[in-house]
């Protein structure tokens, strides 16, 4: 219970930190690089080498290239929808999560076997 | 195109917004943690790349974006989502960095200090995301 607390403690003031970083750039593409840093996986990966290991660690880095592969499809799909159709920001983004899940699981199962 | 610091980012952005990046931040690093536990390592590293708090900072920008134009009399709506649509073509491009990153701690974490690998990931998710944003704007 205190691992997932302070994970959820940590997680919370890395990604908030990116995300403050990028609040404060100009221009908008170039904040939007923010939005894709490791925020999550920096707050994960030295915890998870510390108490699992760096083989586990390292077996999580291979299957976050599938999450990023993922995470550059769902991006891409809001910034064109977003551009093409009068749709909302949080309308677009949550019904656009499912394409995360069906590329991150897709390469999952194609490739991470 | 320059690349500038607007500290006047950082007023727009009100306390409860700052609350919310931060739960779902939160959040989504301890759910990574619960589903690599229960389902093992490789379904839990997917979730290293969720875009947690994307729509939480896609409506923000959206928002920010559309209160500017308003002040002026203006409705702001196609000008917010067009914001919010440059920021997600940005985020599309540092994934790439993401990808970067986490080669670099796949490669590396098994025979080097942690830190210096989770260190040399991220200065090298920053220089390339950087790079594919600059290559992008030239061409």
């Amino acid at each position: 219970m205190s691992q997932i607390l302070i994970r959820f403690l940590v997680g919370g003031a890395v990604v908030s930190a990116f995300a403050i970083i990028g609040d404060l750039l100009k221009p908008k593409s170039f904040a939007g690089l923010f939005g894709a840093a490791p925020s999550v996986a920096l707050a994960t990966l030295g915890l998870t080498i510390a108490t699992e290991g760096a083989s586990y660690a390292a077996t999580e880095s291979r299957s976050m290239i599938a999450g990023a592969i993922a995470f550059m499809a769902f991006a891409s799909c809001v910034s064109w929808v977003m551009m093409r159709y009068k749709m909302s920001a949080l309308l677009v983004t949550i019904c656009s999560i499912p394409l995360w899940f069906g590329v991150a699981f897709g390469l999952k199962y194609i490739w991470l076997k | 195109m320059q690349i500038k610091v607007d500290l006047s980012g950082l007023h727009q952005t009100q306390l409860h917004e700052y609350a919310i990046r931060f739960f779902f931040g939160g959040l989504i690093t301890a759910i990574a943690g619960i589903i690599a536990k229960e389902f093992g390592a490789i379904v839990g590293g997917l979730f290293l790349a969720f875009p947690a708090i994307f729509p939480a900072s896609a409506t923000l920008i959206e928002n920010h974006e559309k209160q500017k134009k308003q002040e002026k009399g203006l409705r702001g709506t196609q000008r917010g989502r067009e914001a919010a649509s440059v920021d997600a073509a940005g985020s599309a491009m540092g994934s790439v960095g993401l990808l970067v990153f986490a080669s670099i701690v796949w490669q590396f974490a098994p025979r080097h200090s942690t830190w210096i690998v989770l260190m040399g990931a991220t200065v090298a998710w920053l220089i390339a995301s950087v790079l594919v944003w600059y290559v992008r704007k030239q061409v």
